[in-house]
C-alpha cells in the first residue's frame, strides 16, 4: 500500500503538471481539491483518465470520483480495491 | 473629430530572448521552450502555478501579455486580440497522437482544452480579470491592416479602452510573440508601419 | 457609421441542403441526431452526420473533379456557391471563414499541411476568385457568431463592400474523443435546458450568410453585437454567466433598444448541466426570462464553430416566417431560473431577435438583429 501511495503521488504530479511541489510535499489525508493541492474540474477529469491508464479502472460517473479523489489514501484503497492492470 | 491611437508599449518573445519596446529585457539558453518559459516566469517573480498546466501557445501568449499588463489599472477595459498561423495545431498533434493507436487510446482531458487557440485569451483574461472584447484569428503571416481597422473599430466605438494586439506563433517549438498595446497615449503611432517594424 | 444588412443565407445540415429544407424538417420536429453504433474507436454514439454520399452528390453537380476536394472543401464549395452566384465578387468583397476545428481529420493521416486552417480558406478563396485575402475565426464554440459580428464592424469601417460569412465543422473522432474525455456528451439525443439533460451530441453543418451596407432586399439588419469573455475558467463557463450577460447587454446597448423589445432569442443550449444554467442566470439578471427562448441542438447537435452560425440562418428563416422555433428535446426545465423555453410552434410578430453563443476559453457572443 505505501508503495502504492508514493507512486501514486508521483503519477498525480506528472500528469496534473504541479510544478515545485515533491512527493514528500503531499501527505496521505490532504484533501486533493479545494485548498489541497488546488486542483480543479479538469484535474478531476485528468485523474479518472490515469485511473483508466494506469490501473485498468474505468469510472464513467463524476460524482463517484468525488469520494475516490479526496486524498491519496482513499484514492490508493479504492486502487487497490478494483485494479485490473 | 477623430481620435488619435499609439502604440504604448510592446514585447517580443523569440529566440530565447523577450524583447519591451525594443530592449532585451531577459535572455536565457534555454534552448527547450518549456525550460525557457519556465526561466522567464521565475525571472518575473510570478506566484501562478497554472502556468505549468497551460501548452506551449498558452504560455507564450501568457508571458508576452505578462510584460504589457503587468501594472494595469483595475478599472481599464482592454481587449485582446490574438492572431497566428498553426491555430493550436502543436497541441493537436498531441491529442492525436494520443488517439492514433487504438490499442492505447488515452484521449486526455488538459491536453484536449488546449486544441483551441483562443484558450490563450482566456488564460490572459484570467490572469488580468479582463472581462473584455476577444477574438482570434488565424492567417499565414499577420494582417497588419485588419489587425489595426479592427483595433480602431473597437477603440472608436467605445468597445474597449486599450487593445492588446498579438502575433503568437507555436509550433512543434518554434516560437514567435510580438505582442503590442494600444491606447489614446503615447508618442509612436498606431500605424501599418509602426507595427510592421515591430516583426523585423 | 454604415448600417449593415444580412442578405441572403445557405446552409447544409443532415436535414437538407438549403435554407428551406432545413425549415421545413424543423418545422416537422425533424432531427438530424442519430445513433452510430461505431464511430472510430467508439461504440453507440449519438451524432447529427451528413452522410458521405449526399454531400458527393450535391457536389458532383458543381465540380466535376471530386477527388481535388477534401470533405470539408465540398461542404464549404457547396454551400457557398448558390449565393455567391446570386451576389457575386467584388474587388472588395471578403471572405471570412469561421471554423472551431477545420480540416482536423487530415491529421489522421499525417498530413499537417492540410490541418491548417489558412490552407483551407487559400483553397476556398481561390477557387471563388476572392481578391481579398481571406480572414479566419478561431474561436472555439462561438467563431460563427462572432465571424458575423467581425464582417459587421469592418463593414462598417469601410474596409469592405460587403461579405461572405462561411462557417463549417465536422464531427471527427478528434473531437468526440476530447468531449467524451470531458464526460461531456449525453448517452441519448440531447435535451438542452431539459432537468433530464446528459450533455451534448456532436453535429456537423456548414452555413453561410452574404452581408452587405446596401439595404436592398435585406432580410435583417445587424444592429449590435458583442464577444466578451468571462475571465474565469477555461473550461467551465462563469457561474454568473458574467460574460454572456455583458455581451448581450453591450449588443443591446449599441442597437439603443431595452430589453423588452427582443422578440425571440436563440441561445446556445450544449444541454451541459453548467452552459444550459449559466444561460439562465445570465437572462434573469438581464431580465429577459420572460422571452420565447430556444435552443437548436435537439435538431442538428453541437455544430461547434458552425452553430451560432447555422443558428442565426435558422432565426433569421424565423423572423422572416414570425413562426417561433420550439427547442427540441426540452420537457421539464432543469434550470434554477425560470426561463421561457418554447415548446410549441406559435406565431409571433418577431422585429427583433438576439443570437448568442457561449464556448471554452469563457468566450460569448451576443447579436441583435432587426427586421
Amino acid at each position: 500500500m505505501e508503495n502504492l501511495k508514493e507512486e501514486l503521488k508521483g503519477k498525480i504530479i506528472e500528469v496534473l503538471n504541479l510544478e515545485d511541489i515533491n512527493i514528500e510535499d503531499i501527505k496521505d489525508t490532504d484533501p486533493l481539491f479545494g485548498d489541497g493541492l488546488g486542483l480543479d474540474s479538469i484535474d478531476a477529469l485528468e485523474l479518472i483518465v490515469l485511473m483508466d491508464k494506469q490501473y485498468g479502472i474505468k469510472l464513467s460517473d463524476p460524482k463517484e470520483g468525488k469520494t475516490i479523489f479526496q486524498n491519496i489514501e482513499t484514492m490508493a484503497k479504492y486502487i487497490a480495491d478494483n485494479r485490473t492492470k | 473629430m477623430k481620435e488619435s491611437y499609439y502604440i504604448s508599449n510592446s514585447c517580443v518573445i523569440k529566440n530565447q530572448k523577450v524583447f519591451k519596446n525594443e530592449t532585451l529585457v531577459f535572455e536565457s539558453n534555454e534552448a527547450d521552450f518549456n525550460a525557457f518559459a519556465k526561466a522567464t516566469y521565475k525571472n518575473l517573480q510570478l506566484e501562478y502555478p497554472k502556468f505549468f498546466k497551460m501548452d506551449g501557445l498558452s504560455k507564450l501568449a501568457f508571458l508576452a501579455s505578462e510584460f504589457l499588463l503587468s501594472d494595469k489599472n483595475e478599472a481599464d477595459n482592454i481587449a485582446l486580440l490574438f492572431a497566428n498561423k498553426s491555430a493550436s495545431l502543436d497541441t493537436d498533434l498531441k491529442h492525436q497522437e494520443s488517439i492514433q493507436d487504438k490499442d492505447n487510446f488515452f484521449p486526455s482531458p488538459a491536453i484536449f482544452v488546449y486544441t483551441l487557440a483562443n484558450i490563450c485569451i482566456g488564460e490572459v483574461s484570467i490572469r488580468h480579470q479582463l472581462k473584455s472584447e476577444s477574438a482570434f484569428f488565424c492567417s499565414e503571416n499577420y494582417q497588419t491592416e485588419f489587425m489595426l481597422n479592427y483595433t480602431n473599430y473597437l477603440l472608436q466605438n467605445q468597445k474597449a479602452d486599450k487593445v492588446l494586439c498579438g502575433w503568437a506563433e507555436f509550433l512543434n517549438d518554434d516560437y514567435q510573440a510580438v505582442f503590442y498595446l494600444i491606447e489614446k497615449q503615447g508618442t509612436k503611432e498606431h500605424t501599418i508601419n509602426e507595427i510592421e517594424n515591430l516583426f523585423k | 457609421m454604415k448600417n449593415v444588412f444580412i442578405k441572403q443565407t445557405n446552409c447544409i445540415t443532415p436535414l437538407g441542403f438549403d435554407v428551406a429544407s432545413n425549415w421545413n424538417a424543423i418545422q416537422n420536429l425533424q432531427t438530424g441526431i442519430s445513433l452510430h453504433e461505431q464511430f472510430g474507436a467508439f461504440s453507440n454514439i449519438y451524432a447529427s452526420c451528413i452522410p458521405n454520399s449526399k454531400i458527393k452528390e450535391n457536389f458532383q453537380q458543381i465540380e466535376k473533379s471530386v477527388d481535388d476536394f477534401s470533405r470539408i472543401e465540398q461542404l464549404l464549395i457547396s454551400v457557398m456557391k448558390p449565393i455567391i452566384d446570386s451576389n457575386g465578387i467584388q474587388p472588395k468583397t471578403a471572405l471570412i471563414l469561421s471554423t472551431t476545428k477545420g480540416n482536423i481529420s487530415a491529421l489522421e493521416n499525417n498530413d499537417l499541411q492540410s490541418a491548417f486552417l489558412s490552407q483551407l480558406a487559400k483553397k476556398i478563396a481561390n477557387y471563388f476568385q476572392f481578391q481579398t485575402e481571406p480572414i479566419i475565426v478561431s474561436n472555439a464554440c462561438v467563431s460563427g457568431v462572432m465571424a458575423l459580428s467581425v464582417a459587421k464592424r469592418m463593414l462598417q469601417m469601410q474596409v469592405f463592400e460587403n461579405a461572405y460569412v462561411v462557417a463549417v465543422d465536422e464531427v471527427t473522432e478528434f473531437v468526440v474523443s476530447g468531449f467524451n474525455s470531458f464526460q461531456a456528451m449525453s448517452d441519448e439525443p440531447c435535451k438542452p435546458y431539459d432537468a433530464s439533460r446528459k450533455g451534448v451530441n456532436l453535429g456537423e453543418a456548414a452555413a453561410v450568410v452574404f452581408v452587405d451596407t446596401k439595404p436592398e432586399n435585406a432580410l435583417v439588419e445587424i444592429i449590435g453585437d458583442a464577444n466578451i469573455n468571462d475571465a474565469n475558467h477555461i473550461s467551465g463557463p462563469s457561474r454568473t454567466g458574467e460574460g454572456l450577460f455583458l455581451s448581450i447587454q453591450s449588443a443591446l446597448k449599441e442597437a439603443n433598444i431595452t430589453t423588452d423589445k427582443i422578440d425571440a432569442i436563440s441561445l446556445h443550449g450544449t444541454a451541459t448541466l453548467y452552459n444550459d444554467e449559466m444561460e439562465a442566470i445570465a437572462l434573469n439578471r438581464l431580465q429577459m426570462q420572460q422571452i420565447p427562448a430556444q435552443s437548436m441542438k435537439g435538431y442538428f447537435g453541437h455544430t461547434l464553430g458552425t452553430s451560432g452560425l447555422l443558428e442565426t440562418v435558422l432565426l433569421i428563416e424565423s423572423m422572416q416566417k414570425n413562426t417561433l422555433i420550439v427547442s427540441k428535446g426540452f420537457v421539464n426545465l432543469g434550470v434554477s431560473q425560470p426561463i421561457q423555453i418554447t415548446t410549441e410552434i406559435a406565431k409571433k410578430d418577431i422585429k427583433y431577435a438576439l443570437k448568442t453563443a457561449s464556448g471554452f476559453g469563457g468566450c460569448n457572443s451576443a447579436i441583435v438583429l432587426k427586421k
